[in-house]
């Protein structure tokens, strides 16, 4: 998706603001939105950061990491049916007026952490699977310039230019919304490119130096 | 964020929580375990005592630099879902930067939780296009001669920087090398200072 979350090389976010001392969280429901976005993930492509790409792009601008998290869950476990925004806004309501309200508890915790566990998707799979890479280290590529209305790990800064194979990380899940066209497999070669900052930046490029991104096979086109 | 959106926030956060307990798919004892795991167990000093073992013990580092993820599980620090990293090296002639332009990925089993500066829009705009002006702002104004190269983190796979062990420190043992090493050092945006100066 060419979103406002594409932010590779766009201009005018200003200085990189340090704080001295800076807490793990700044506010305690941080935490809690933390761990809540762990212990449950989004079960659609793109997860999680499929919503917050979605945001309104001045919402997204206006939000914290957090809050986006935050957002991306209500709206994920509401568009699975597991809540509803009435849910939310009653809950919200009751503890407004009951602030001191006690949290509830599950009379068998072990069965929900069963069921987490279970419910947890696969790692990375473990299976020899047999797909020759195209490309070898040392190899010229072109980055396919595909616009996908869905989520995509392919920046847009990269889109068009040419770089060279630099290293191959083998087979891995594209984690892209849709299969680009031609492709039907999601288990690809990834590898890393490397662009010279002079292919990607033309005149505004930096002496020396170069940008490396993982590339799956199908974001990739030969020369 | 003003107060009201803040207290709103809170209130948000509360009522998502106990609904999730109420429809029982989670319990107050699995969020409060993993804030904990985050507060105290995994910080940028998982990362420290990596790198200072690859700066003790050549073949640790070898392996380290091979396969990130099976060196840095050695140390007993799994990555999340298992997911690949890949250890960079700083050399006196190469520097490598971390970031992550489309999200704010980063390797929280080695780092922990990314400061704001690296989710900032600011950090994920330029890093990519003005390396050099970046790291200046970290007063780290590297020479023409170093090449720098920069990594985005776009993939599942997670990025790590070994920095250079600084002058100095050839009689320190491990446990003095892992005081020095720093969170920043191992994002790429600084480098860690010769005790001696």
């Amino acid at each position: 998706m060419d979103g406002i979350h594409d932010m590779g090389g766009m201009h005018g976010f200003g200085p990189i603001e340090r704080e001295e001392n800076e807490p793990l969280f700044h506010h305690s429901w941080e935490s809690r939105v933390l761990a809540i976005s762990v212990a449950t993930p989004v079960p659609i492509p793109g997860g999680s950061r499929n919503n917050i790409e979605n945001m309104d792009p001045a919402h997204y601008l206006a939000s914290s990491y957090y809050e986006k998290w935050l957002y991306s869950r209500i709206k994920g476990l509401i568009d699975a049916g597991v809540l509803t925004p009435e849910e939310m806004e009653t809950r919200m309501a009751l503890l407004r007026n009951n602030p001191n309200a006690e949290t509830p508890e599950h009379p068998d915790p072990d069965a929900v952490r069963a069921e987490l566990a279970r419910s947890r998707p696969a790692g990375p799979r473990s299976e020899k699977i047999n797909i020759q890479p195209q490309f070898s280290i040392g190899d010229c590529v072109k980055a396919r310039n595909i616009h996908p209305e869905g989520h995509t790990r392919l920046p847009r800064y990269v889109r068009g230019k040419y770089g060279t194979i630099t290293n191959y990380y083998g087979i891995d899940n594209l984690q892209d919304a849709e299969l680009p066209t031609g492709c039907t497999n999601r288990q690809q070669p990834l590898y890393a490119v490397r662009f010279e900052a002079s292919e990607l930046w033309g005149n505004a490029a930096e002496t020396k130096s170069a940008v490396y991104l993982d590339m799956w096979e199908s974001y990739l086109e030969p020369v | 964020m003003n107060t009201t959106a803040q207290t709103d926030t809170a209130l948000r956060t509360r009522a998502l929580e106990s609904l999730l307990i109420e429809k029982g798919l989670l319990t107050t004892e699995i969020i409060d375990e993993i804030v904990e795991k985050y507060e105290k167990d995994v910080g940028p000093l998982n990362g420290a005592k990596v790198v200072a073992r690859a700066w003790t013990d050549p073949d640790y580092k070898r392996r380290l630099l091979e396969d990130g993820r099976a060196a840095i599980a050695e140390l007993g620090f799994d990555s999340a879902h298992g997911a690949k990293i890949v250890v960079l090296e700083n050399t006196s002639s190469v520097h490598h930067l971390v970031v992550c332009t489309l999200c704010s990925c980063y390797p929280w089993s080695v780092l922990g939780l990314p400061p704001n500066w690296y989710k900032s829009y600011a950090y994920r705009s330029r890093a990519v296009r003005e390396p050099r002006a970046v790291l200046r702002e970290f007063d780290l104004d590297l020479p023409d001669t170093v090449e720098i190269r920069v990594w985005d983190s776009n993939s599942d796979l997670r990025y790590m920087v070994l920095p250079e062990r600084p002058a100095g420190t050839e009689n320190y043992t491990e446990e003095q090398l892992i005081s020095l090493v720093t969170r920043d050092s191992m994002i790429g945006v600084a480098k860690i200072e010769s005790p001696s100066k």
